[in-house]
């Protein structure tokens, strides 16, 4: 399966695709449709290639797969790619949830039509590449621009306040991320490679990561290079995440930005976030992500807590599904930095889960959006008289979104607490207050949109879902079910790279701990 | 033997591209003159032939290092590189110049004159190994520079414009004669291999460094790089548009190289007595273009600060001190020069049927008027706030690899830091383009124009592909000063 590159023919697809886009001459009705149906059949054929990539992937290799290594962008760095099964799942979940964000924007987008699909191909392409680079400067390339695309599609098809939150979106993003070009920097100054795999290799004594303490500017830094080089990244990371008190950012975009753009914002971009905690933070700075876990646990617990109750106060439909979000994420960095098997298991699923179940949730929003063009909880009421069909999606969409068991939500929230459990019990405790929070934002929610009496005017005409919003939504349902029931697919694949990435990383602390034992003796 | 263009011009081969280009420019003079100011097209393309026949005399010279006259010019691979960029970026300013002038009456052959004269200068300047040799150079340039920003006498601002340079240009050669006499005094030589092994041998004494400091105003405010940037804004406002386009590229390329080979031909063995002036420099112009920027309504004032925070980045390389360090200031103004020049073709052509305009918000909804010069734009405007995978990032990442290579960090930092704040400039404009209301369309762009946009577009966004040759090259140049 090496010799063909396969990673580099599913990043590289949307991109040949935005190309074709861009030749397509005209700007009438037929370009238009063309460009739509360019698009669908592009990402469509990119999702089955990339499970050809699910299909050939070895369970049982710890290691990475499909590796594609080329030297020619000088000296610094190298097209370096390949996947593990930290990684694999979510190219798949990003070449997954793509062709139903094209199909959602099928009617809603009028305006600049091939611009706005070249766009999301463009994305598409940078974000498969964050998945798979194993290389870190091509890592922060792909990492970074991905803004370029997203700002346009926040700033060009948002709406009424999307300057503000373009412009919020990219400068927050782009703050956190700098820092960690500078930890690459330094990185590669250290090792004098940026080679992942290379960086990854390296164990307790050998690293070029120290903690010895050092002087700097007249601080003394106790946890020596790896503390500062894991706040860099972590700077980058929580923004993306979006961590607590970090995320503000990010119901502003969900907000202004078209159904399609939040789709994406919440399945896959900020997953980068996650990805990148258990790529770089934990394995190359076991020691400083050991120290730090406590921080990440109060800024995770005030996360679910917190936004919890801000969610359980808004307004706009879409504003709440964002900050259940920013509560959902939070399950995901705690699970993340117990650093035990269920923990970022629970963690990894949680984030392929929230992918599926964030983007139906917008996507439900984007239905009733299209027809009223209102997202204000109190514009709605009563929708289950003319719609029962969108209430039966919308109301598994919401359990899922709550955790309830048989649905995927439950499965990456009960293993995350469960390594929460056993590393801290009071963060734990704090955190399932988070699950009964979930449920009384989500289900009051459905109480208002969907049940009561049908009063409003203006709704009395609102038709069902139509044959494209079932085909959107019901391979979401199916998943959604099926990952709940049938977890053991996902934690297969995940589970010898995990295992691996643990072991190391328990011997890191302990070679750390028996250094200090030494110390103080 | 075969009769070689080498040993037939004998040692004199090394300044056979100023030759050309001087002797040709005494041509273009007297054409111009007999022509009494018609056949513009034909003076342009042979003002634009000349420069790149220069360079490509420049390219087929070879990989050697060659000094002339006693040691007091010199031609090596970095000059060699860097003469090349410069006469490129000349020649497309050149060509540029066509379509603006012709339409608003400026034209007149003088003014090609004066930049063939003026890139003359600067390539002595780049090749300048001798004190005398660099103010030569500087004079020679300076000169046909005051005079082309004037050069709409009936624009007040353009007046203002070549009056406020001419003056400060001429305190600035002031200081720079005088830290000359003082290196003189305290060395004894003017040439810069004698410089430095005097000061090796002697030790840094007050006088050197005293001399060193008032040699640098005189070359910093040839970058304009804060504190000696005050000139910058106006005279990128004032002057002529197809003036401000050559003053954003040539001139700095040239300037750029000529401290690199004053620093590290003359002073390599006090690198550390510069090096806080270099670093000083550099954090207050990457501030301050970072700043001064966001109020500006004028594109071309505004292009003025941001060309100064980038030679505030290009110095974060040369602070660094090393040959990595040099290495990515030449990438850094290779990058810089193919940018800018870009944008100004997009500056050039704000034009409607009234006449040019210069307001950043005359870019209104220029995605709807014309798709293609507005995503060009945006593609340049996210390279100069150096977001990647564009041309701007890799610039700003080997300046800063060899900043933190050298335990700058604070340096590092802070450029980071300003590279953020000076991104929320480049984003206004990219604002304007495409989320704005659509304002009056331009005239069409001028054929020369759009040529020049579309290759520095493609060269800004598919950088990825060249990289490594790119690399190659400046390590090349980079290497020759360190033997």
């Amino acid at each position: 399966m090496n010799n063909w590159s396969i990673l580099s023919v599913v990043t590289f697809l949307p991109l040949l695709g935005a190309l074709i886009i861009f030749v397509i001459p005209g700007n009438d009705q037929i370009a238009k449709n063309n460009a739509r149906m360019a698009a669908l059949f592009t990402t469509i054929f990119t999702f089955f290639v990339s499970l050809l990539i699910w299909f050939y992937f070895d369970n049982a290799n710890a290691g990475f797969q499909f590796v594609e290594k080329y030297e020619w962008l000088g000296k610094n760095f190298s097209y370096h790619m390949g996947v593990d099964g930290i990684s694999m799942l979510f190219v798949i979940l990003t070449t997954f949830v793509m062709p139903l964000s094209i199909l959602a924007s099928w009617d809603s987008i009028q305006d600049r039509v091939k611009e706005y699909m070249i766009a999301f191909l463009v994305l598409e392409s940078l974000m498969i590449g964050v998945f798979c680079s194993l290389d870190l400067l091509l890592f922060y390339v792909f990492f970074e621009a991905g803004l370029i695309p997203m700002f346009l599609i926040i700033g060009v098809w948002g709406g009424k306040r999307r300057v503000y939150a373009s412009f919020k979106f990219f400068l927050y993003t782009l703050l956190g991320s700098v820092l960690m070009l500078l930890a690459i920097m330094a990185m590669y100054g250290l090792a004098g490679t940026t080679d992942i795999t290379k960086l990854l290799a390296y164990d307790a004594s050998t690293t070029p990561f120290t903690t010895t303490t050092i002087e700097f500017w007249g601080m003394t830094i106790k946890g020596g290079l790896q503390t500062v080089l894991w706040w860099a990244f972590f700077a980058s990371f929580a923004v993306k995440m979006p961590m607590w008190p970090v995320h503000t950012w990010l119901p502003d975009a969900h907000v202004e930005a078209p159904t399609a753009g939040s789709v994406i914002l919440a399945a896959i971009l900020l997953k980068m976030g996650g990805y990148g905690f258990l790529r770089f933070s934990i394995p190359m700075f076991p020691v400083a992500s050991d120290t730090f876990a406590i921080v990440v646990f109060v800024l995770s617990c005030i996360a679910i807590v917190y936004t919890s109750l801000v969610a359980l106060v808004q307004e706009d439909i879409k504003k709440l599904i964002a900050y259940s979000s920013v509560a959902h994420m939070g399950f995901v960095t705690m699970g993340i930095f117990t650093a035990s098997v269920q923990g970022i298991q629970g963690g990894i699923f949680q984030m392929l889960s929230h992918g599926i179940v964030s983007a139906a949730l917008f996507l439900c929003i984007g239905v009733v959006y299209d027809r009223m063009h209102t997202r204000e909880i109190a514009a709605y009421g009563g929708l289950v008289n003319r719609m029962p069909l969108y209430a039966v999606f919308f109301m598994i969409f919401t359990m899922a979104n709550v955790g309830l068991p048989g649905t995927s939500g439950f499965v990456g929230e009960f293993l995350s607490l469960v390594g929460a459990y056993k590393a801290n019990s009071w963060v734990a405790f704090v955190a399932t207050f988070g699950v009964i929070l979930s449920a009384a934002y989500a289900l009051w929610l459905y109480r208002r949109v969907i049940f009561g009496k049908l009063e409003k005017a203006s709704l009395k005409n609102i038709m069902d879902l139509n044959t494209r919003e079932i085909a959107i939504l019901a391979p979401l349902v199916v998943l959604t079910i099926l990952m709940g029931v049938w977890p053991a697919p996902i934690i297969d694949v995940t589970a010898a790279s995990v295992d691996q990435l643990l072991n190391n990383y328990k011997d890191a602390i302990k070679a750390a701990h028996d250094a200090a034992q030494l110390a103080s003796n | 033997m075969p009769i070689s263009t080498a040993s037939f011009l004998g040692a004199y081969n090394a300044v056979l591209p100023e030759a050309i280009l001087i002797i040709g420019t005494m041509f273009l003079l007297m054409a111009g003159a007999f022509l009494k100011g018609k056949n513009i097209l034909l003076i342009t393309l042979a003002a634009f032939v000349l420069l790149v026949l220069a360079a490509v005399f420049l390219y087929m010279q070879g990989d050697g290092s060659n000094r002339l006259f006693s040691g007091s010019y010199i031609l090596d691979p970095f000059a060699r590189l860097m003469k090349i960029v410069t006469l490129i970026a000349a020649a497309l300013a050149v060509i540029m110049s066509y379509d603006f002038m012709s339409k608003a009456n400026l034209w007149k052959y003088e003014f090609l004159v004066l930049i063939l004269l003026a890139t003359a200068g600067m390539m002595v300047m780049i090749s300048a190994n001798d004190l005398m040799a660099l103010y030569l150079g500087i004079e020679l340039q300076s000169l046909a520079l005051y005079v082309i920003a004037a050069f709409n006498v009936n624009s007040e601002r353009s007046s203002e414009a070549g009056l406020k340079y001419f003056v400060l240009g001429a305190l600035s050669s002031g200081m720079l004669l005088y830290g000359a006499s003082l290196i003189y005094g305290f060395t004894g030589a003017t040439g810069f291999t004698e410089i430095a092994s005097s000061i090796k041998t002697s030790g840094p004494s007050l006088g050197v460094v005293f001399g060193l400091s008032f040699l640098l105003v005189g070359l910093v405010f040839k970058i304009s790089a804060v504190p000696f940037h005050m000139w910058t804004p106006d005279v990128y406002e004032g002057s002529p548009t197809p003036v401000t386009t050559f003053f954003s590229a040539a001139p700095k390329i040239a300037a750029m190289a000529m401290i690199v080979r004053v620093l590290y031909g003359a002073f390599p063995s006090i690198t550390p007595q510069w090096q806080q002036i270099i670093v000083f420099v550099s954090i207050a112009s990457m501030v301050l273009g970072a700043f001064a920027a966001i109020g500006q309504t004028n594109i071309k004032r505004l292009m003025a600060y941001s060309s100064i925070g980038h030679m505030g980045f290009a110095l974060v390389g040369l602070a660094a001190g090393t040959q990595i360090g040099v290495q990515s200031v030449v990438i850094y103004m290779i990058i810089y020069a193919i940018m800018t020049l870009g944008t100004f073709a997009c500056i050039l052509a704000m034009r409607r049927d009234e006449g040019p305009v210069e307001n950043i918000n005359d870019l209104a909804g220029l995605a709807k008027n014309d798709l293609t010069m507005a995503f060009l734009l945006a593609m340049l405007m996210f390279s100069l706030a150096g977001i990647p995978p564009l041309a701007g990032f890799f610039g700003k990442y080997y300046v800063l690899l060899a900043a933190i290579e050298a335990d700058l960090v604070p340096l590092a930092i802070i450029g980071v830091l300003a590279s953020v704040i000076g991104t929320y400039y480049y984003l206004r404009i990219i604002k304007i383009m495409f989320f704005d209301e659509a304002a009056e369309a331009f005239v069409p762009m001028h054929a020369t124009l759009r040529t020049v946009l579309l290759a520095s577009g493609l060269l800004v966004i598919g950088f990825l592909a060249y990289i490594g040759p790119l690399e190659a090259i400046a390590g090349a140049a980079a290497k020759s000063l360190f033997n």
